[in-house]
């Protein structure tokens, strides 16, 4: 793979408006709901009655943090990751790209490679927007700094899961290949099968949870292993990343056999 | 001594080229040749299997079986292979949402071209002017411009043209026509496709004649023409019984047609005359008739036109 490849597939991402509302979306959304749920716990910290994020905030900073904002911001990454890839389906615009790079995983490997550089830079902006902004917010109340123990391994985890969660999205995308189905599966994976299979009574169904990709993936975040959590956090990012690594074996074993 | 590397040449080569849709066989044991600095039409009725043999030889669609090359290489073996070929094909290939300059700018950046050549080729389609504009604006004519600017990037030796005159205006046309011509009288090999018989006549100096999938002829235009547009004359005669007898002897022959006429292949009108006249037959007309390009067309081509098929392959 040569510069040039990468050249293209940055110029593919950054000239269609689509990428690049996606990323303004993921900034403003987990900027703006993080800021929203500081400034709401910060007000309502005197009140009488139950704050258990503020019991939160001593045991798990980050969960705070970072659970509300990213927890939707998330959504927009998935979309992304899904559509650099599918919408050169949906357009037709997969066959000018696999004329100029008939090989084809060569052009695949420069797209993971771009998206997930344009994935880490935003999401290292953000996350540490999120950190600096929603901290200061709650100052007054309580104190948290990167030297704290795990704060800093979660803000680096939390980007970590982005980017990764990009390429997961990304996988699926070129495996499906439509729009609108690549989506719905992604969300479905990362957002409604986790609950649903916390319903199902036993340990195997909590072994089960605790390995999805999302859930395994998102403990890197957190400031500290929590009782229920199967795994640690770095084993859970390796779970999560074997996942997509699997996804995007098959992503690029169905692109070299299947017909443009 | 001469240290001269031979130019690739330029050669297209499907052999027993076959691939099935399911149990739909769209090509079908095709085997031509393509060859350097001529215009090679591609013709035959839609859903013939035009575009699939492209997207073969382009490697886009991975054949059942048989081989397709370019210079003696498949198309993924070609490095840089927008500098080898260009394809226009006939399915859209450009992101509504990208700018026609961003489009081409991307393809060049694969081959390492450098972004003047961009420019060069919105210049020679005559797009500079909607250079910035987002492709989905664009007409049907404007895309196949884009296309055309697209496959002319790596100012490829080879050209694989699917349908390039679709939605052009006649002007636009004429303007592809010339512009095939002026690419083959350089020495590069242009392969056209087209279901138009009578633009073939025009723009092609050789023929590939498929139809459901398999290969009808493969000659010279002028030779497709003169084979199939076989003279036969059109005869009246109040005693047609004789007179087909003098010409069956001759060794020509007689068809009715609806109106009362025969229609004679295979013997000259003048010769017809004579035999009327060495037996006293009377001849009402003898008129012989030209069948146009278009006729002889469909005649060769009958029986391979797929039906309720409104995509084309």
């Amino acid at each position: 793979m040569t510069a040039g490849l990468l050249a293209a597939e940055w110029t593919k991402i950054r000239s269609v408006r689509s990428t690049v509302w996606s990323l303004l979306a993921f900034v403003v959304v987990a900027i703006g709901f993080s800021t929203l749920v500081a400034v709401v716990v910060s007000n309502n910290w005197t009140r009488p009655g139950p704050h258990p994020n503020q019991i939160t905030l001593h045991t798990d900073p980050t969960a705070v943090l970072f659970g509300p904002g990213f927890g939707l911001g998330q959504l927009a990454i998935c979309v992304l990751g899904v559509i650099v890839i599918s919408s050169e389906y949906s357009t037709g615009a997969i066959r000018a790209s696999l004329l100029a790079v008939p090989l084809r995983i060569p052009m695949l490997a420069a797209k993971a490679i771009v998206f997930a550089l344009i994935d880490l830079v935003m999401s290292t902006i953000t996350v540490f927007a999120v950190f600096f902004i929603s901290t200061s917010i709650l100052s007054s109340h309580v104190s948290i700094t990167l030297s704290q123990p795990g704060v800093t391994r979660a803000c680096i985890g939390a980007i970590l899961y982005l980017t990764v969660l990009g390429l997961f999205a990304m996988a699926i995308g070129g495996l499906i290949r439509h729009t609108a189905g690549a989506i719905a599966t992604v969300i479905a994976l990362v957002i409604v099968v986790p609950p649903l299979i916390t319903l199902i009574p036993g340990t195997i169904a909590n072994h089960v949870h605790g390995y999805l990709p999302t859930v395994a993936g998102v403990l890197i975040g957190q400031t500290a292993q929590q009782p229920a959590d199967v795994l640690s956090p770095w084993q859970g990012f390796g779970v999560f990343c074997v996942w997509t690594a699997v996804l995007l074996a098959a992503c690029g074993y169905l692109l070299l056999r299947r017909d443009a | 001594m001469l240290w001269r590397v031979a130019e690739a040449p330029g050669h297209i080569e499907a052999r027993e080229l076959t691939k099935r849709f399911g149990d739909k066989v769209a090509v079908d044991h095709l085997s031509f040749t393509v060859e350097p600095g001529r215009v090679t039409g591609f013709l035959g009725p839609n859903g013939a299997g035009k575009s699939t043999t492209m997207r073969l030889i382009c490697g886009l669609d991975w054949p059942d079986s048989g081989t397709a090359t370019i210079g003696g290489l498949a198309y993924k073996q070609l490095s840089r292979p927008l500098t080898r070929v260009g394809a226009l094909l006939e399915a859209r290939s450009v992101h509504p949402g990208r700018s026609a300059r961003n489009h081409l700018l991307f393809l060049a950046q694969t081959q390492d071209i450098p972004a003047r050549r961009v420019d060069e080729v919105l210049e020679l389609v005559g797009l500079s002017d909607v250079a910035g504009k987002r492709a989905g604006g664009f007409s049907l004519g404007m895309n196949q411009r884009l296309g055309i600017a697209a496959a002319m990037l790596g100012d490829p030796k080879v050209l694989l043209l699917d349908e390039p005159g679709n939605g052009l205006d006649p002007e636009g046309i004429r303007w592809v026509r010339n512009f095939m011509r002026q690419l083959a009288s350089e020495g590069r090999t242009v392969f056209v496709s087209s279901h138009l018989m009578s633009e073939m006549a025009v723009t092609a100096d050789h023929l590939v004649v498929i139809g459901r999938g398999a290969l009808i002829a493969e000659s010279s235009t002028q030779e497709f023409i003169q084979r199939s547009s076989e003279r036969s004359v059109l005869v009246r005669t109040p005693d047609q019984a004789r007179l087909r007898e003098l010409i069956v002897d001759e060794g020509g022959k007689v068809t009715q047609d609806q109106d009362g006429g025969m229609v004679v292949t295979g013997l000259e009108a003048p010769r017809i005359g004579e035999l009327a006249a060495s037996a006293s037959v009377v001849l009402h007309e003898l008129t012989p008739q030209l069948p146009s390009l278009e006729e002889a067309f469909m005649e060769l081509t009958a029986g391979s036109v797929e039906f309720g098929d409104t995509r084309t392959s």
